[in-house]
């Protein structure tokens, strides 16, 4: 696991992003002044202190008015930023054990899904999610985090664990969609997801998801059906990428920025929608600048999370799980069940 | 997701089915006499091509005649997100329904096969490629849940190219709900056979048409998840020959049988037989 990103940052700048967005290229000349000035002021001895304050002040207010109003795609590439904590980061970062489990006893162990049992602050937990991987070397073990029947296989096993010992299941959902491939048609990638959803609906232990990056349709909602979900501020979530998408829709892959705001993708749009039940707050400028800050929000909100659901009665959780999902989808009827318009 | 089906089509005038007294087998290319082809169950009497066919004409087909009762046909689409791609959905949705004669893309109800009862719910690929939002995803778990209640056998017809696109993350959640619905049936100890006809793909895949007690499929009928093309611009390599079809899906293992149409009414009266006291 690479740890380069992990360093502590602020919002002052430091040269710690190797991988500047086209939208962050105003911040990006304006950290290389500051750094030059830096510099400068190291070498020859002369006082730029307040211009360096300045330009500080200015790089703040930029960077907070950039980030307040990205635009869905904007957000879009944040999700996917390199630097962007995964999976193994966070655990990292929030856990104080992991003990890793492997493999779906059915066919392999696919890297793309990462489970195990974890302690998060007082919680012991069945920790599970998609990891994308940060070097070449290790993005191709996990197969860039899109994963094979056998990742969803390994995750349904794991979560029948959790079941049977009382432990309950967070899963962090990271990933452009399950793998389009030969092995993962062959081996039943939509049996895979589809029996997840069914079981996780009626898994008899408290579950919270959280999209942390990417919220790749099937591929995503395989291990997120929850008592409780949320996105972390700038993730996006739907039922097909904007490339995909504008690909279908547009005959092209040019209007993947229409798509992303077509598709009503992020935290904010979806929450609004009754979709999601929270977000997770990032570090001002996104977790890839602070994911130390952007792993203390996480963990607040799932250990706060974890302890209200652990008061619930495990059947009231159900039924209330049951009625989360069987409530969404927005209609004109006459007849109610749930009659819901606009 | 939505499969590259939608792409290609299978609209009303290229499903092989056009004006007039003759037509032509897209997969044999005999010209066939259409009255033979509809009499023969809209199956190409020469080359046993299963042409796409829309929900009514399905539960006309399957059901014993005169006992359909259609339900919750009062639930209509709308456009929750205001969703605007080269046409609006809103537009989509006023052609599709002008075309298809349909609300949406899933008729359902009450009916016999063969004297047995039975739910049924069927979509339809002549709107909207049979894609799943928020009406057939409502529509399919209202079926599910009179299921259980009655304890009825369930029958689903899938021909669908997946979520549908335009109701985004609400498509993706009918997914989550349709399953957990059938994950209720299931404890009720109800039978759910699912029959999975050309094209199944995405969504509807990976929830509700994976889940049944049994699974059957039409012959060569294409089913998967990703498309074909999605796979291949993945993979950049040929495709085995079959590969996605309901003969490859046997063989993997995830196919109980595969029926021709002409069986279709026997080979569920026999399964509700087996499994219904």
């Amino acid at each position: 696991m690479s740890t380069t990103t992990l360093e502590k940052s602020s919002s002052a700048p430091r040269p710690v992003l190797k991988h500047t967005l086209s939208f962050e290229q105003p911040l990006a000349k304006l950290e290389q002044q500051i750094l030059e000035l830096e510099a400068m002021q190291a070498q020859k001895q002369i006082d730029y202190t307040s211009e360096l304050r300045q330009l500080r002040s200015n790089y703040t207010a930029l960077l907070k008015k950039t980030y307040e109003n990205l635009s869905p795609w904007e957000t879009v590439q944040v999700a996917r930023h390199p630097q962007r904590p995964q999976f193994r980061d966070y655990v990292e970062l929030m856990c104080r054990e992991f003990r890793e489990l492997h493999g779906d006893r059915r066919f392999a162990d696919d890297k793309a899904i990462v489970c195990g049992l974890a302690r998060l602050g007082v919680h012991k937990i069945m920790l599970i999610g998609h990891h994308k991987g940060r070097d070449t070397k290790e993005k191709i073990a996990c197969n860039f985090g899109c994963a094979h029947p056998e990742g969803y296989r390994k995750a349904l096993r794991c979560m029948k664990l959790a079941e049977k010992f009382g432990l309950p299941v967070v899963t962090l959902v990271d990933t452009a969609g399950a793998y389009p491939g030969l092995g993962s048609e062959e081996r039943g990638v939509a049996e895979a997801i589809a029996v997840n959803m069914m079981e996780m609906s009626r898994l008899r232990t408290p579950i919270v998801s959280v999209i942390t990056g990417e919220g790749g349709s099937g591929g995503a909602i395989g291990i997120a059906v929850a008592d409780r979900v949320a996105m972390m501020e700038y993730a996006w979530y739907s039922v097909i990428s904007p490339e995909g998408c504008s690909g279908i829709l547009w005959k092209g892959s040019d209007n993947a920025a229409d798509a992303a705001a077509a598709l009503k993708l992020t935290s904010k749009d979806l929450k609004q929608k009754g979709i999601i039940d929270q977000i997770v707050p990032e570090p001002l400028g996104g977790a890839h600048r602070d994911p130390h800050t952007a792993a203390h929000h996480l963990e607040q909100y799932l250990s706060k999370t974890l302890k209200d659901l652990k008061r619930c009665k495990i059947d009231n959780l159900l039924e209330r799980r049951y009625e989360k999902f069987r409530e969404q989808g927005v209609y004109a009827s006459k007849t109610s069940r749930m009659t819901k318009v606009g | 997701m939505m499969s590259d089906q939608q792409i290609t089509g299978g609209s009303a005038k290229n499903d092989g089915i056009p004006a007039g007294l003759w037509m032509r087998c897209p997969e044999c290319g005999d010209m066939l006499f259409k009255k033979v082809v509809e009499e023969n169950l809209h199956v190409c009497p020469s080359c046993q091509h299963h042409f796409r066919i829309g929900a009514r004409l399905r539960v006309k087909q399957l059901l014993d005649e005169g006992t359909f009762e259609e339900l919750f046909a009062d639930i209509e689409p709308i456009d929750p997100l205001g969703f605007v791609d080269k046409k609006s959905y809103a537009d989509r949705l006023k052609a599709e329904q002008l075309k298809s004669g349909e609300k949406d893309a899933l008729v359902c109800g009450k009916g016999f096969v063969k004297g047995r009862p039975l739910a049924i719910g069927v979509m339809d690929p002549n709107f909207m490629m049979g894609s799943m939002g928020s009406v057939v995803g409502e529509k399919l778990t209202r079926t599910i849940e009179l299921a259980a209640e009655e304890k009825l056998p369930l029958l689903i017809v899938s021909c669908s190219g997946g979520a549908r696109m335009q109701e985004s993350t609400l498509s993706l959640m009918q997914m989550a709900k349709t399953s957990a619905a059938l994950g209720r049936l299931d404890e009720a100890g109800c039978l759910f056979i699912s029959l999975l006809a050309d094209p199944t793909t995405g969504g509807v895949t990976a929830s509700f048409a994976m889940l049944g007690d049994f699974i059957l499929a039409e012959p060569k009928a294409l089913i998967g998840f990703a498309g074909p093309r999605t796979i291949w611009n993945t993979i950049k390599q040929e495709l085995p020959e079959g590969f996605q079809r309901a003969e490859f899906l046997q063989e993997k293992g995830f196919v109980d049988f595969i029926v021709p149409r002409k069986d279709l009414r026997l080979e569920i009266a026999r399964l509700i037989d087996y499994c219904v006291k």
